[in-house]
C-alpha cells in the first residue's frame, strides 16, 4: 500500500515538473519574441482562465473523434516522456529501453499533429498537417541517429545508465552534433521556432486554425510540455543527469531541465520560421551526414 | 503476490489481443481513409502491448514506433491515391467482398488449424538473459548478410517508387549537377 502511495506521489511530482517546464517554455518563448518578462510570466495563467471560459467553435463535417484524439493526446505524450526521465536514482517506469521509448513517444506526435490538422476539416488545418509530416521527415532521422550516439557511448539504452556513465565529461561536450540534432528534433515535435511552419501564421495557425476553448488550451499546453519534456530527456542523455556539486541529484536534473527548456524556448522565440522544403534540405543534406559522422567518431572512441 | 500479478498479466494480454482484433475489424467497418488507417495503427499498438507482455520489450516498443510512423505516412498516401475529400465524402473500405471474405476465412482456418493441431515441440534450451542483446547479435552477426542485402533493396524500392511517381525531381529542377537556379514553384502542376 505504501508502495502504491509512493508511486502516486512520484507521478504527481513528475506531472508538476513537466507543467513547470511548460510554463518556463511559454514564458521564455514570449520573452524571446519581445514581450516584457513580468507579463510573459503571468500570461499563461490568464490564457488558461480565458480559454477555459471560451465557447467551443465547430466546423462543418469535422471528424471530431480524430480531431480530439490529436489534440488531447499531446499532453499525455509529454507526461510519459517526463516519466521516462530518471529524476533521482531511476525513472518512474523502470525500463532498460528508455532511449527507444523516448523515440517511440516522439513518433506518436507524428500521428497526433496530422490528426489535429485533418480532423477539423478545414483547409488551413489540412495544410498544417501535411506540412508537419514533411517537417517530421526532416527532423526525425537526424534525431534518431543523434539518439544512437549517447546509447553507444554508454553501451546501454537505459537513460539512468547513460546519465551515470558521463563521469567528468558531459556527452553534450564531445558529441555537439548529436546534441544539436536532438534539440532540433525537440523543436520539431513541439512545433516551435524555425520548425513551427505547421502552425504558421500565414495559414491562420495551420493545425491550430479551428481550435478553441479547452481544446486549444490542451494543444498549447501540450506543445510547451513537449518542449519541456524533450529538454528534460536531454538531461540524462547529454548533460550528465543529476551529477553536480552541492545540490541533491533530483534538484540538479530539475535545474538543468529548466535552464535548457528556457534557453531553447527563448531561442525559438528569436528565430524566424523556415519553409518546410528548406528545412528538409538542411536536415538531410547537412545535419544528417554530420550526425552520422558523429556516430562514427563515437563508435571509434568507444572501440579504442 | 506472484499469482495475482500473473493473473493481471493474463488479463492485460487478453485485453490487448481483443483491442488488436477489434480495431483490426474496425479498419473495414469505418467509412474514411483516415479512420481506417488510424484504426490499423491502434491495432498495431495493441499488438506491441501484447509483445511487451510476452517480455519481448524491444520488439514491442519497435512495433509501436515503426507502425505509428508507417501509418502516419500511409494515411497521406491513401488519401493521395484515393483523392478523397477530408471527412466530407464517406467511402466504403472494402471491395470484392466475397473473394476477400473467402480468402480471409480460408487463410484463418488454415493457419488456425495449424496452430491448434500441430503437436508443439518441447522447449529446448533457455531464452538469453538479455533478449535485446541477443536480438542485436543475431542481426549484426549471424544474419548480417541478409540485412546487408535487404537494406539496399528496400532503399532502391523507395527511391524507384518516388522517381516513378514524381513528375519532376530535383535533378530536373536544379540540373544534373544540382547547380542550376531553383525553379519556383518547385513542382510544376501538370
Amino acid at each position: 500500500m505504501t508502495e502504491l502511495l509512493q508511486g502516486v506521489l512520484v507521478a504527481a511530482g513528475i506531472a508538476a515538473a513537466v507543467l513547470a517546464l511548460a510554463w518556463a517554455s511559454s514564458a521564455a518563448l514570449a520573452v524571446g519574441a519581445g514581450r516584457p518578462a513580468a507579463t510573459a510570466l503571468g500570461d499563461p495563467l490568464l490564457e488558461v482562465c480565458r480559454l477555459l471560459r471560451q465557447r467551443r467553435r465547430t466546423t462543418v463535417s469535422a471528424d471530431v473523434a480524430l480531431w480530439r484524439l490529436g489534440g488531447w493526446g499531446l499532453l499525455p505524450v509529454a507526461l510519459l516522456l517526463g516519466a521516462l526521465v530518471p529524476w533521482g536514482e531511476e525513472s518512474l517506469v523502470p525500463t532498460s529501453l528508455g532511449v527507444v521509448w523516448a523515440n517511440t513517444l516522439d513518433v506518436l506526435v507524428w500521428a497526433l499533429v496530422w490528426l489535429l490538422g485533418w480532423g477539423a476539416n478545414s483547409v488551413a488545418g489540412l495544410v498544417g498537417g501535411y506540412r508537419f509530416l514533411a517537417l517530421a521527415l526532416a527532423y526525425e532521422l537526424p534525431l534518431m541517429f543523434a539518439l544512437v550516439a549517447p546509447a553507444m557511448a554508454a553501451s546501454s539504452l537505459d537513460l539512468a545508465v547513460i546519465a551515470g556513465s558521463q563521469e567528468g565529461l558531459w556527452y553534450a561536450v564531445w558529441m555537439p552534433a548529436a546534441f544539436v540534432a536532438y534539440l532540433l528534433g525537440v523543436l520539431g515535435f513541439a512545433v516551435r521556432g524555425p520548425l513551427s511552419a505547421p502552425a504558421g501564421q500565414e495559414t491562420s495557425g495551420g493545425v491550430l486554425a479551428e481550435l478553441s476553448g479547452p481544446d486549444l488550451l490542451v494543444v498549447r499546453l501540450g506543445r510547451h510540455a513537449l518542449l519541456g519534456a524533450g529538454a528534460a530527456v536531454a538531461v540524462p542523455l547529454f548533460l550528465g543527469g543529476g551529477s553536480g556539486p552541492w545540490l541533491p541529484d533530483p534538484m540538479w536534473v530539475v535545474v538543468k531541465a529548466l535552464v535548457l527548456t528556457a534557453s531553447l524556448a527563448y531561442l525559438a522565440g528569436r528565430l524566424p520560421v523556415l519553409r518546410v522544403p528548406r528545412l528538409l534540405e538542411i536536415g538531410w543534406v547537412v545535419v544528417l551526414p554530420l550526425v552520422v559522422l558523429q556516430d562514427l567518431v563515437v563508435a571509434v572512441v568507444v572501440v579504442t | 503476490m506472484v499469482e495475482t500479478s500473473g493473473v493481471l498479466v493474463d488479463v492485460a494480454f487478453w485485453v490487448c489481443a481483443a483491442v488488436a482484433v477489434g480495431f483490426g475489424v474496425l479498419v473495414f467497418v469505418v467509412d474514411s481513409m483516415a479512420r481506417a488507417t488510424y484504426a490499423l495503427a491502434l491495432s498495431f499498438v495493441a499488438t506491441g502491448g501484447a509483445l511487451l507482455l510476452m517480455q519481448q520489450s524491444y520488439l514491442g516498443v519497435i512495433v509501436v514506433l515503426m507502425m505509428v510512423m508507417e501509418m502516419a505516412v500511409m494515411a497521406v498516401y491513401m488519401v493521395m491515391f484515393m483523392g478523397m475529400n477530408p471527412a466530407l465524402m464517406p467511402m466504403s473500405m472494402v471491395h470484392s467482398h466475397r473473394w476477400a471474405i473467402g480468402a480471409a476465412a480460408t487463410t484463418f482456418l488454415l493457419l488456425g488449424s495449424g496452430a491448434v493441431l500441430v503437436p508443439w515441440p518441447v522447449r529446448r534450451g533457455a531464452p538469453a538473459p538479455d533478449v535485446t542483446d541477443a536480438l542485436g547479435r543475431a542481426i549484426m552477426e549471424s544474419h548480417m548478410l541478409v540485412m546487408m542485402i535487404v537494406g539496399p533493396v528496400m532503399v532502391a524500392t523507395i527511391v524507384v517508387g518516388v522517381v516513378l511517381s514524381s513528375a519532376r525531381t530535383r535533378y530536373d529542377r536544379l540540373g544534373d549537377d544540382l547547380d542550376q537556379p531553383a525553379a519556383d514553384p518547385p513542382q510544376e502542376v501538370r
